[in-house]
């Protein structure tokens, strides 16, 4: 027996080690799930993405732009011992208070077609958030050629993509999945420990459509249902505390003007693109800039403030935010940039995100510019 | 039973191969992969060798965890070339976020971004590490090449940076650093110790840069007043190459031909410095009031307390004096930049009956035949005529406390001096 048992190990082994085409999970990632569907959290095909029994698909408000993919956001939460869901716990502002054991999900997709509504998603990539005793690991799958599976792939890398956008114009782009220590770049969101970012109440607090394809729908005649995100879970044990919906935070949408002002739907967008590290203990703090939505300092939002490790970043403009001078801005051409040495965010993007930098553009036009000398 | 002994030794191997690194990382078909895969999987503590080579590099490599040392075969040998680099992948050539970090005997170049960033750990140490941007001067470079920031335990040794379009070494926001024997040329700053307390300069050669070593402390940032520099020792020549940063960074503002500015950090002791050729001006201890730029910062100390300036050896320069200050040096005295500039700004609220306490002083002496002006900026800006002076006499003396040397210890990973 135990001769049997020693081969079977050394071969293990071996394949472990092999330097050629290396498994993607080696080291301290070789004990997850290589293959996303290992994981279990959806049900028939893969890639239709339909939820598994207690796995809940969300959206957010406001979400990080990403080259314009789609994405498909879904948590588990653990069950106890009885068979009850550990529920998340409400936080008014940062992400909920997780249970060791959540995963959370984020595939990455694109329609062929933007003007197809309903046109069937390419995943590239599903991220995987996973809290472990000791803290949240970052986990990226990538998806094989036929749509099957996607397998853990720690290296990230680049993926070649095409669609037609909503001018019906073909886009050629070269995506880049972000390898696990580039997972922690955004989520360690204090600097210390990493994080979930889009799971809080004020991006949560939204109606999310659930239907049959989702996974939640379980009536006999093929409708759907529409129910405020916050509200259902509450209802469905996910999640313990918090007000109701209507009493609870609640981000704009950046894009509808009906869900906020100029400023509050500007803000909102910068959190969620840039506050992940440009806040006060995040990576982007040894800038002096910080652009969460939850304070009005002028010069911690960038106003008359000197760059400091900007480098050829600056483009040649001497503040971060001039009032009234989008053009004047540094913040403006960094957004506008796809200069590795210049652009911000520095990685999850490769395209310019026009649309958002409109909405920028025209917070800064708006802005009051100082009267003091 | 004689396979079952052939086995567990062939699967000792493997283990072994496993833990240990098999052997130096070649260059290959995929080097994005093959180095960012050996970072990811590193052990704390493991030592990832690189072979000679030039390794293409499409993306960041990342490093998050601790004690690891990543060492090519020299800095003219092992080579990570990043002039590849795609949007999206991260803004530096390697990016670490783990303590005790050692990165030795390999070159870094071409960056897009910055080219080796070390951000918020204990413990970091560069030695024998080239970063170049090999076309030369360009403004539209990298900023940074060795980039420690808000990193406790600093040692940059034996090293050399070229091209940089900020600062070739930038120490920021970092507490007990020694940067000594680098060689930095063709950068617009040499040297750049920032918001930093505690570091050790010594033995460097700048030269050829817009300015040669920065010591300065800036406002709006979370780690201020930088102080207890010891600059020792180092050749600071012929740093008059015309400024090529990007409008808007603090350095594009430098002088082309400046040797040493000292601006707002306390408590800096400059000795034994060879300063020679810099036609704006060999050294500058001046006030951030002086720049002009504004701030919003009720935390942030602009003035410059603390300066003990002796036994350099000055050297020819200031015959092109150019920038700010020199416009008021030609307005208000004309002629030559002196060796040594001050602006004259102390902070009234300090000064005890009238006179700035001696811990506070500019302390000037034994610098062989270097002269000296005082600028008064400081009746400038409050309206009044100033009394412009190169007379040296209060400024003998020296400083009652100087910085202590830095001591990384033997526990930071970064060695001892």
């Amino acid at each position: 027996m135990r001769a049997l048992l020693v081969p079977a190990v050394a071969l293990l082994a071996v394949a472990g080690c092999s330097s050629g085409d290396s498994p993607p999970g080696r080291g301290p990632f070789a004990h997850y799930p290589q293959t996303l569907s290992a994981w279990g959290l959806f049900a028939g095909e893969l890639s239709a993405h339909r939820p598994a029994p207690g796995v809940e698909p969300y959206d957010l408000n406001t979400p990080l732009f990403s080259d314009y993919a789609l994405k498909l956001r879904f948590v588990r939460l653990p069950v106890g011992p009885g068979g009850t869901v550990e529920p998340a716990l409400y936080r008014e502002s940062g992400p909920f208070g997780f249970p060791v054991g959540t995963v959370i999900a984020k595939t990455f997709a694109y329609p062929a077609d933007y003007r197809v509504a309903e046109a069937r998603l390419r995943p590239l990539e599903t991220r995987l958030l996973v809290h472990e005793p000791d803290g949240w690991v970052g986990l990226p799958y990538i998806w094989n050629e036929d749509l099957t599976e996607a397998e853990l792939a720690i290296v990230g890398g680049p993926l070649d993509v095409t669609w037609i956008d909503g001018t019906g114009a073909r886009i050629e782009h070269t995506y880049q999945v972000p390898n696990a220590n580039q997972c922690k770049t955004c989520h360690r969101t204090d600097g210390e420990r990493v994080l979930p970012i889009g799971p809080q109440a004020a991006q949560l607090n939204r109606p999310f459509r659930y239907t049959e394809a989702n996974g939640v729908y379980t009536g006999a005649d093929g409708s759907t249902f529409e129910e405020n995100q916050l509200e259902r879970w509450q209802r469905i044990g996910f999640l313990e505390g918090g007000p109701p919906a209507d009493e609870a935070p609640r981000a704009p949408v950046w894009n509808l003007a009906a869900t906020g002002t100029l400023n509050d739907r500007a803000r909102t967008w910068l959190d969620i693109n840039c506050a992940h590290c440009h806040n006060l203990t995040g990576s982007g703090r040894t800038s002096g800039l910080d652009l969460r939505a939850e304070h009005d300092d002028r010069t911690r939002l960038g106003v008359y403030k000197h760059p400091v490790a900007a480098g050829q970043g600056t483009g040649d403009r001497l503040y971060g935010v001039v009032p009234g001078r989008p053009d004047d801005s540094i913040l403006v051409y960094r957004i506008e940039s796809v200069h590795p040495g210049v652009m911000m965010p520095e990685i999850g993007r490769g395209l310019v995100d026009t649309e958002a930098v409109a909405l920028i553009r025209e917070w800064i036009q708006a802005m009051e510019p100082r009267t003091e000398a | 039973m004689k396979r079952n002994i052939l086995c567990t030794a062939v699967c000792l191997l493997a283990l072994v191969a496993c833990a240990e690194q098999d052997g130096p990382l070649h260059p290959g078909d995929n080097d994005q992969r093959t180095l960012q895969e050996a970072l990811l999987v590193a052990e704390p503590g493991a030592v990832i060798e690189l072979a000679a080579g030039r390794f293409e590099l499409d993306a960041t490599l990342s490093l998050d965890v601790e004690g690891v040392t990543l060492r090519g075969q020299g800095m003219d040998e092992t080579i990570l070339d990043f002039a590849g680099q795609a949007p999206g992948t991260g803004g530096e050539g390697v990016l670490v976020t783990a303590n005790d970090f050692t990165v030795e005997s390999l070159a870094v170049e071409n960056t897009l971004g910055d080219g080796i960033k070390v951000e918020g750990t204990t413990g970091a140490a560069f030695r024998s590490v080239r970063v170049e941007w090999t076309n030369g001067p360009d403004t539209n470079n990298g900023a940074y090449g060795l980039y420690p920031v808000q990193v406790t335990n600093v040692l940059i040794e034996d090293s050399q940076v070229r091209g940089a379009s900020d600062a070739g070494i930038y120490v920021g926001q970092s507490a007990n650093v020694v940067v000594r024997r680098n060689e930095v040329w063709e950068n617009v700053a040499g040297i750049e110790i920032e918001n930093t307390t505690g570091a050790d300069v010594y033995e460097n050669r700048a030269h050829g840069n817009t300015g040669g070593l920065l010591v300065f402390s800036l406002p709006e940032l979370p780690v201020k007043d930088g102080r207890d520099a010891r600059v020792y020792d180092n050749d600071i020549v012929d740093n008059n190459l015309p400024n090529f940063g990007k409008e808007g960074a603090i350095v594009s503002t430098i002088p082309a031909g400046s040797g040493v500015i000292v601006m707002a950090s306390d408590n800096v002791e400059l000795f034994g410095n060879r300063i020679h050729n810099h036609q704006n001006s060999n050294l500058a201890v001046i006030s951030y009031l002086s720049t002009g730029r504004t701030y919003n910062d009720p935390g942030y100390d602009p003035y410059t307390e603390g300066v003990y300036v002796h036994d350099n050896e000055f050297v020819g320069g200031g015959d092109m004096p150019n920038g700010p200050f020199a416009d008021a040096f030609v307005a208000l005295a004309g002629g030559a930049f002196p060796d040594i500039v001050w602006d004259g700004v102390v902070n009234p609220d300090k000064l005890v009956d009238g006179a700035v306490p001696d811990e506070l002083r500019l302390y000037v002496e034994n610098n062989g035949d270097a002269d000296f002006v005082n600028l008064d900026l400081g009746s400038v800006f409050a309206g009044e005529e100033p009394s412009v002076t190169t007379d040296l006499g209060p400024h003998r003396g020296s400083l009652p406390a100087v910085p202590q040397p830095v001591d990384l210890g033997a526990a930071t990973g970064a060695g001892g001096p």
